[in-house]
């Protein structure tokens, strides 16, 4: 079951992919499906990431809400570092800081640290089990807690639903 | 469609703003890892708008799907290709700048090392 | 009117380029010239899909996109390198 449902996944990332690349021609499709189905039976094995995948509604309208929360944060993050690039005084005060996240999965691990990237003021520079250590450019406060509420919390609550 | 044009070439202006804008922070930031900060964020941004609106505005020559594969990997990758260049400056040992207040991952790392010595 | 547009974003990319070229000569450390070339690659591929759009040939956006991953590749190999040598 586990197995099928992988593989189903798989395909359906690959043949979009290819849809997008080649776009409405009959052979192209055809021979895209055929290429599609010999990667997934030799690669199955090896993609686990499609694995800790929830396929529920409830996750499904998580995902769309979390992709509109990523954007606006994408664009908060740019005129955030626009006010302080254009500023003549550079008001930055940088530090690496810890925060602790409560996700198990690998790859929702991988997304929020992404996501953490490019998020105002915020970089991923290292991570170790359920830390992460995060450089700043305004710190404001010390505490583990603190900081994981501010900066990880946001994301964390549909993270967890789609990826458990 | 005139509008369809104005449109994408609009988006396309805002998006070579800000590559410019992470260009400009690029030269301006004092140490390696705000260098990062801004060029990401704003290259990131910047370079998906500018995608976005070649694509809006050349629509009849049926681009699209492409420019959305390149901007679906230019967003996926770009975060982790700056992680690993932030997790191997600081190994490699590279100082924060004056400025800063603090650096947990040092403070912690050499702790270790004075427990297992 | 659009063309004209585009035209500037076009050369205003071009100056985010020297930009970003000017931190590569100077940076005091690997580390510097490593992410202004990948700020570099970045503006390359948009300036790639640029030219792409403006001579009607869908054929150089495969080029940008095999670009795209190829400098994705060198800068996780350049990582690599700084972190422990080869």
């Amino acid at each position: 079951m586990k197995i099928l449902k992988r593989s189903i996944l798989i395909y359906i990332f690959l043949f979009f992919v290819w849809f997008l690349l080649t776009g409405f021609k009959a052979q192209e499709l055809i021979a895209g499906s055929v290429v599609c189905l010999i990667i997934t039976v030799i690669y199955n094995s090896k993609a686990l990431a499609f694995e800790e995948l929830r396929l529920t509604p409830k996750s499904l309208l998580y995902s769309i809400l979390y992709a509109v929360i990523f954007l606006v944060e994408l664009i908060k993050s740019n005129f955030d570092v626009a006010s302080r690039v254009a500023n003549p005084k550079l008001p930055i005060h940088p530090g690496i800081v810890k925060v602790r996240t409560k996700l198990k999965s690998k790859i929702g691990k991988l997304i929020l640290a992404n996501s953490i990237t490019l998020t105002p003021g915020t970089l991923t520079v290292e991570t170790r089990d359920e830390f992460f250590y995060i450089h700043w450019i305004n710190i404001s406060t010390d505490n583990i807690d603190d900081t994981s509420r501010q900066i990880v919390a946001r994301f964390e609550r549909y993270l967890e639903v789609i990826f458990g | 469609m005139a509008v369809l044009d104005i449109l994408g070439a609009i988006i396309t202006l805002i998006g070579s703003l800000f590559l410019l804008l992470g260009s400009i922070g690029i030269l301006r930031m004092p140490d390696v890892y705000n260098r990062m900060q801004a060029g990401t964020k704003a290259t990131t941004l910047g370079s998906m708008m500018f995608l976005l609106g070649l694509g809006i505005s050349y629509i009849e020559c049926g681009c699209i799907g492409r420019i959305v594969v390149l901007i679906l990997f230019i967003l996926f990758t770009n975060p982790i290709s700056s992680h690993a260049l932030a997790r191997a400056a600081h190994h490699a040992g590279i100082k924060l700048a004056d400025v800063s207040i603090r650096d947990c991952l040092k403070d912690d790392e050499q702790e270790q090392k004075g427990a297992s010595v | 009117m659009a063309e004209i547009i585009i035209n500037i974003a076009g050369y205003i990319a071009l100056l985010a380029l020297a930009l970003s070229f000017i931190r590569m000569i100077l940076g005091p450390t690997t580390a510097d010239r490593a992410v202004a070339l990948d700020t570099m690659t970045i503006i390359s591929i948009s300036l790639i899909a640029f030219i792409a759009s403006k001579s009607m040939r869908i054929i150089y956006l495969d080029v940008a996109t095999v670009y795209a991953l190829i400098s994705f590749l060198g800068v996780i190999a350049v990582a690599r390198y700084i972190e422990r040598g080869i």
